[in-house]
């Protein structure tokens, strides 16, 4: 009268069995997309320093198609890795004055999306200006 | 309505038959206020005595009759079989347990981690029932009380990728009950739990996947508990790292606040006859 071992989980694909798990995956993969493009930034400064030359032929590699549609590709997963951390943010640190919890969308918005566009704004008019 | 009838696949497994589980196909009147549970009961009584699985209050209290319906944790008594037509409707034990029979689970392990977790009242004090009870504003209760309504049905750990792939992960519900006495003004045994929480198979292990408060029915978002504790535990790590050794006997803020709401509880309690 042994009791039967749980049954297995689909191995690898576990996280097709639900769109929840799907998007945890999804949130989780981007981060190695914006981890990746440090590294790529880190690579950019570094060519930059050597010289004239290397700066023109990287900007000329920055313009072509291939390089745009790639950036809006990371700028897209970057994006969604911003927006599900800042909606989790109210759960993970929920700010109480007294018996109420101040509202999740309060939160999300005072501690992520406020800060993010005010951030957003300084650097796009040190950039364009 | 059209439909007369709805199917149940069911998973049966007998520990004394040849070890391997079954499906076996039942076709059920359909009513529209029929909940899973309803149908497995009349699976039951109507075509097979010999199925077996845990129920009792059937409104969403007892926490017994949660399984897996159609791969998802639900408790039984609240899965609505006009939610899932045309059918079939697949009906599994919770996963990530032992099977004992049929959709009968064995609890052993969540009882274990549970008990480990200490989820009652620690004091370092004795009071004399004389002294009167202990008193809390509303603005206190309100900090943990969402976390006190589990009711132990398990269908977190059953969502929990994390407990699947590693069994000895303590595990949402008991790490949210943990929290819930952690967060008591009343309580005083937060270090005591620390050695379970603060462990790597403590809050640790989670990686935030989130679907246990998906499937939570009383919305105690476990997930939000175990992140909570993560965050406390962060910050007793970094006093611990930074404060003088003379300031490190008890870190963390909660134990400060909850020192000094002990003594203003020494002075309002015990007054009334």
């Amino acid at each position: 009268m042994n009791p039967r071992p749980p049954e297995k989980w689909p191995g690898n694909w576990w996280f097709t069995r639900s769109p929840g798990y799907f998007r945890f995956m999804i949130r989780e993969f981007t981060s190695f997309v914006v981890a990746g493009y440090l590294v790529f930034l880190l690579v950019f400064l570094y060519r930059i320093g050597q010289g004239p030359q290397a700066y023109a032929s990287l900007m000329e590699m920055l313009r072509s198609p291939l390089s745009v549609v790639l950036h809006l590709l990371v700028f897209a997963a970057a994006c969604f890795h911003a927006v599900t951390w800042f909606n989790l943010t109210p759960s993970i640190m929920p700010v109480r004055t007294g018996e109420e919890r101040v509202p999740d969308a309060l939160l999300a918005i005072g501690a992520g999306y406020l800060p993010w566009a005010v951030v957003s704004v300084v650097v796009a008019w040190a950039l364009l200006r | 309505m059209a439909n007369t009838t709805i199917t149940l696949e069911v998973y049966r497994y007998d520990p004394n038959g040849d070890g391997q589980p079954t499906y076996r196909n039942y076709d059920v009147p359909y009513r529209e206020d029929w909940v899973v549970l309803d149908a497995l009961n009349w699976i039951k009584d109507q075509v097979d005595g010999t199925l077996s699985f845990r129920w009792s209050c059937r409104m969403g209290v007892c926490g017994s009759c949660g399984m897996n319906v159609n791969g998802r944790p639900k408790l039984t008594c609240a899965a609505f079989l006009r939610d899932y037509l045309p059918g079939p409707v697949r009906v599994q034990p919770l996963a990530s347990f032992p099977i004992e029979r049929d959709l009968v689970v064995v609890l052993d392990d969540f009882m274990a981690k549970l008990k480990r977790v200490k989820p009652w009242i620690i004091r370092d004090d004795v009071n004399e029932l004389d002294g009167g009870e202990f008193r809390q504003s509303p603005a206190e209760l309100a900090r943990y009380k969402q976390f006190s309504m589990c009711i132990n049905c398990l269908l977190c750990y059953a969502a929990c990728p994390e407990y699947a792939f590693k069994p000895g992960f303590v595990g949402p519900a008991a790490i949210a009950l943990a929290q819930r006495y952690n967060l008591d003004s009343r309580d005083r045994g937060r270090e005591q739990r620390l050695d379970v929480i603060n462990e790597h198979q403590g809050v640790w292990e989670c990686t935030f996947v989130g679907e246990c408060s998906a499937v939570c029915p009383k919305h105690v978002d476990p997930a939000a508990a175990i992140q909570q504790a993560k965050v406390a535990g962060a910050t007793d790590w970094f006093k611990e790292l930074l404060m003088p050794r003379g300031a490190r006997a008890h870190p963390g803020p909660r134990r400060e606040r909850a020192n000094v709401s002990e003594q203003a509880q020494s002075t309002s309690r015990g007054g009334e006859p």
